[in-house]
């Protein structure tokens, strides 16, 4: 009781900071928004081909991606805040009260899980005039989905941001993660239209069954085999990704 | 007991090697007393204070704060206790009052209590009208009293004051130490660290000097004064060519010491240096040696310090990179 009302004060400061300056929200939801509108259109007349037949609405196939992708990188870059915070002197602040360490760092995710679940509906709603047509459920299902991941990647980089405390080694090391992780989880295209090699590789990367969960959700096949195991990674990746930032926040924190 | 420490060590890894920052401090402080940690930069000071505010752990060692175990109970230490870092501690971009209120709030005081208590220390610590204001549009004066202000909004019995008056100017020390007294007036008791000797001096009831990770020495600022052999003595000669003959009458004098000789300047320090004045001043006289001046000094804390480690408290090029320290 006392860890959710820390939480809640943690997040009300960390929303409020967001709030004071608004750009860096506006900055990451910026790339998506580009994607939507300068690469989206170039999909529409192979949509048959690459979805396999499944669906001709280009745009069941491409926002998924891109609130993946949001999700993602939106939350992956949060550690730099983190490390301003604690240059700033507020980590220790925060440490030297009796506060719980997890609503220290739940507090902060859960503004970043709100600020992206914020930037996805503003995406699916420009995304509408374009063309988007998906169900109910599968859009609000996906954005559980976006949530959770944004949960796993921001503990994550408040994680690595906590040990490593300096922006020159977080900086090549989240891009080192990132642009791999792009690739082979077929966030612009679906990997099932490359060769037998390269979608054997990307097997290996949870997001592309993620991606593929959340397309799945999109053309309405909620209880799909695909749809099932992106949540399950999902799940997955965020019980790993708060435990690691838990145990982190409690380690750091001594 | 406040504080009670036993043997506690804190060794950093560095890229050089292992560096042990902290080499088996034992310490008490007892309730209501002002206890000042005085010594360079980088002899220990802010590590053994993080450890006891429960920053960091302790290589080895046990400390008793404010009534609980600090490996076992760390929670309840940070339940009784304010911490002042010497680094800051708020966000540039965050407004002042609402920072206050947000750490009020993690120590678990009310929103209404915080408001009132941080607006009320805001005026007696000569912040008005900053409650709505950036903090990064704050002088390095202003910061460090809005630091103060956090450290205490949640009334804590025991207060860490890491380097509490350094970057503020005299008048702002001078408000500083009274509103210092005036908490211990209050019932707290407060554990500072300082490389000033005029704010140990003035402030504290009784001083831990450190050096190298270990305490060299401590009491209050009269008794450490008093272990150092006696005051400083000057003899100004009008003719440095008669140096040597007042040096051999000093050297005649009943417990002088560290006899010195710089031109025309013999200087030497003897206990009760006033009382031996007078006679010392006849023999001179009778033997024909011409003064300039004569000056009695009695013994600082930096005599004190130079003293127990034979290095002046000033010089700071033997320090530790504080670095080291802040990497804690």
């Amino acid at each position: 009781m006392r860890t959710l009302q820390e939480t809640w004060i943690v997040f009300n400061r960390a929303m409020r900071l967001s709030l004071r300056n608004p750009m860096w929200s506006i900055l990451m939801l910026s790339q998506p928004l580009m994607y939507l509108f300068l690469f989206g259109p170039l999909l529409k007349p192979i949509t048959a081909q690459i979805s396999q037949g499944a669906t001709t609405n280009a745009y069941q196939v491409f926002i998924p991606g891109l609130i993946v992708q949001l999700g993602m990188f939106g939350a992956m870059f949060v550690g730099f805040g983190l490390i301003a915070e604690y240059r700033a002197g507020v980590i220790e602040a925060d440490r030297v009260t009796p506060a719980s360490r997890i609503a220290l760092m739940a507090g902060r995710v859960l503004r970043d899980v709100v600020v992206l679940v914020v930037q996805s509906i503003l995406l699916l709603v420009v995304s509408i005039p374009m063309g988007l047509r998906a169900p109910w459920g599968g859009v609000l299902l996906s954005l559980v989905i976006v949530a959770l991941l944004g949960a796993t990647f921001a503990s994550l980089s408040y994680s690595v941001a906590l040990i490593t405390k300096s922006e020159d080694a977080l900086a090549p090391l989240l891009n080192g993660i990132a642009m791999p992780l792009l690739l082979l989880s077929g966030i612009l295209l679906p990997m099932q239209i490359g060769p037998k090699w390269l979608q054997r590789l990307s097997d290996i990367s949870p997001l592309k069954h993620v991606v593929n969960g959340v397309r799945a959700l999109f053309r309405g096949d909620i209880g799909s085999s695909s749809s099932l195991w992106g949540l399950f990674w999902v799940v997955l990746l965020t019980i790993v990704g708060l435990t690691v930032g838990a145990r982190t926040f409690r380690k750091e924190s001594a | 007991m406040m504080i009670e420490a036993r043997g506690l060590v804190r060794t950093f890894k560095t890229k050089r090697g292992q560096v042990q920052a902290v080499q088996g401090v034992d310490l008490n402080v007892a309730d209501g007393e002002i206890v000042g940690f005085l010594g360079p930069n980088g002899a220990g000071k802010t590590t053994t204070m993080r450890m006891l505010a429960t920053l960091i752990k302790p290589t080895s060692g046990s400390a008793t704060v404010a009534g609980c175990d600090l490996a076992e109970d760390p929670v309840g230490v940070r339940r009784r206790i304010g911490y002042v870092p010497q680094s800051g501690s708020t966000l540039p971009e965050a407004i002042a009052g609402d920072e206050v209120v947000d750490h009020a709030r993690l120590c678990g005081v009310s929103k209404k209590q915080a408001i009132a208590d941080g607006q009320r220390m805001f005026d007696e610590l000569d912040l008005p009208g900053l409650w709505r204001r950036q903090c990064k549009t704050l002088s390095g004066g202003q910061r460090r009293r809005l630091d103060i202000v956090m450290g205490l909004i949640h009334d804590p019995k025991l207060i860490f004051l890491d380097e509490p008056t350094t970057g503020l100017d005299p008048q702002a020390r001078a408000n500083l130490w009274e509103h210092i007294r005036g908490l211990r007036e209050r019932g707290a008791t407060i554990f500072l660290t300082t490389h000033y000797l005029d704010e140990a001096d003035a402030l504290c009831d009784r001083i831990l000097v450190i050096d190298h990770g270990k305490i060299v020495a401590s009491g209050n600022p009269e008794e450490l004064k008093q272990q150092v052999s006696g005051d400083g003595v000057r003899l100004s000669l009008t003719d440095a060519s008669q140096a040597p003959a007042a040096s051999k009458i000093v050297a005649e004098l009943d417990g002088a010491v560290a006899i010195e000789t710089d031109g025309d300047v013999v200087a030497f320090r003897i206990p009760k240096g006033g009382s031996i004045l007078p006679g010392l001043l006849r023999s001179i006289d009778a033997q024909g040696i011409e003064l300039n001046g004569v000056e009695v000094r009695r013994p600082t804390l930096d005599d004190v310090f130079l003293t127990m480690t034979g290095r002046s408290l000033r010089d700071e090029d033997h320090a530790v990179p504080a670095d080291e320290e802040a990497a804690a």
